[in-house]
């Protein structure tokens, strides 16, 4: 039986073993809002109004750079557009629900509650209840990002550079895709992706990702053709 | 002041960012290729995260092969291939990024 509480549960804890990145991630990004200059203040309310993290590092580190407001925006903003696809996939669960639900929703679409809530949605397209899934995943998230903004705040980079922890970032996303290796056509994809991301990496406004992404999405188109006959 | 409004314009695009595919688009218009395209999201949007953190060094210059990220990456890939368990497949690939660090290195 699907209940609202336990698609919100198996949301929260679908999401808990991705607290080993985002904990010391969310710490790391406290610490550099201070040590950049922007102050308690600005560098929570920017977890709180962008709260993704790699948006907010591209646009404080440009920031405290000298960059201009609009290099700084336009690239912060170019690095969010993977979340114009995650919203596409989605969408094909979530259009029944009301404009109040979106709106709410949209907000805690992170990389993250994403690639959890993806998992369970394919696996339970019947469960009416299913956004639950991601509140709890989101929210999950929404509260240890913020709380550890506030660690990295006051207590500072209490992380230690040398233990090189944002090496978990890579092996995260790495753990949420290891199962897709399994398929050729989805290996040549990532292949592709990861190829191009290198290629790309010094492509204007951090456009690397989206670029990637899009073309390795056009190969998938291939691949499906390709697939059929 | 400039900083607040900075910081705010880029939360709003971000926010419009994953709101916009959630209200524009029409699933029951949305042809099965296309579905089945998005299928792929994560395979195409993943590996551009992965790839330059674990093949570039900070100076954007390629690793070399035995370099601890990479050996680590391939332990995680193993043991995630294996076990399919989110928290080993992200421990071990840490775990051996550490001893890589600290003990051999």
């Amino acid at each position: 039986m699907y209940t609202k509480k336990n698609s919100f549960l198996r949301g929260v804890s679908d999401v808990l073993p991705l607290m080993i990145p985002v904990v010391p991630f969310g710490i790391i990004f406290g610490a550099i809002g201070i040590e950049l200059g922007f102050g308690p203040y600005i560098t929570f309310a920017t977890s709180i109004i962008i709260f993704s993290g790699a948006s907010q590092i591209v646009i404080i580190q440009l920031l405290s750079a000298g960059a201009s407001s609009i290099v700084a925006i336009t690239s912060s903003s170019v690095v969010s557009t993977r979340h114009l696809l995650y919203g596409a996939v989605f969408n094909q669960y979530l259009n029944h629900l009301s404009i109040y639900w979106k709106l709410g929703l949209s907000y805690l679409l992170t990389d993250q509650a994403f690639a959890v809530s993806n998992e369970y949605f394919k696996e339970n397209t019947e469960n009416k209840f299913k956004h639950y899934h991601l509140i709890g995943s989101g929210l999950t998230l929404w509260l240890i990002w913020q709380f550890t903004t506030l660690i990295g705040i006051y207590l500072g980079s209490i992380v230690p550079d040398e233990l090189g922890l944002t090496f978990t970032i890579p092996l995260t996303f790495l753990a949420l895709l290891v199962n897709y290796f399994r398929k050729i056509d989805h290996l040549i994809v990532i292949l592709i992706s990861g190829l191009l991301s290198i290629l790309f990496y010094d492509a204007p406004f951090k456009s690397y990702i989206i670029i990637s992404s899009i073309f390795s999405l056009l190969v998938a188109t291939i691949l499906i053709r390709f697939k059929k006959k | 002041m400039s900083l607040w409004i900075s910081i705010i314009v880029a939360g709003l695009i971000n926010y419009l960012t994953r709101l916009g595919s959630v209200l524009i688009i029409n699933p029951k218009r949305m042809s099965e290729k296309t579905k089945q395209v998005l299928n792929y999201v994560p395979s195409a949007v993943f590996p551009a995260i992965i790839f330059p953190a674990v093949f570039l060094d900070l100076n954007e210059n390629l690793v070399r092969l035995n370099d601890p990220k990479v050996l680590s990456i391939l332990v995680a890939f193993i043991s995630g291939l294996i076990t399919k368990n989110l928290i080993v497949t992200i421990l071990s690939g840490l775990i051996c990024f550490w001893i890589l660090l600290f003990v051999i290195f």
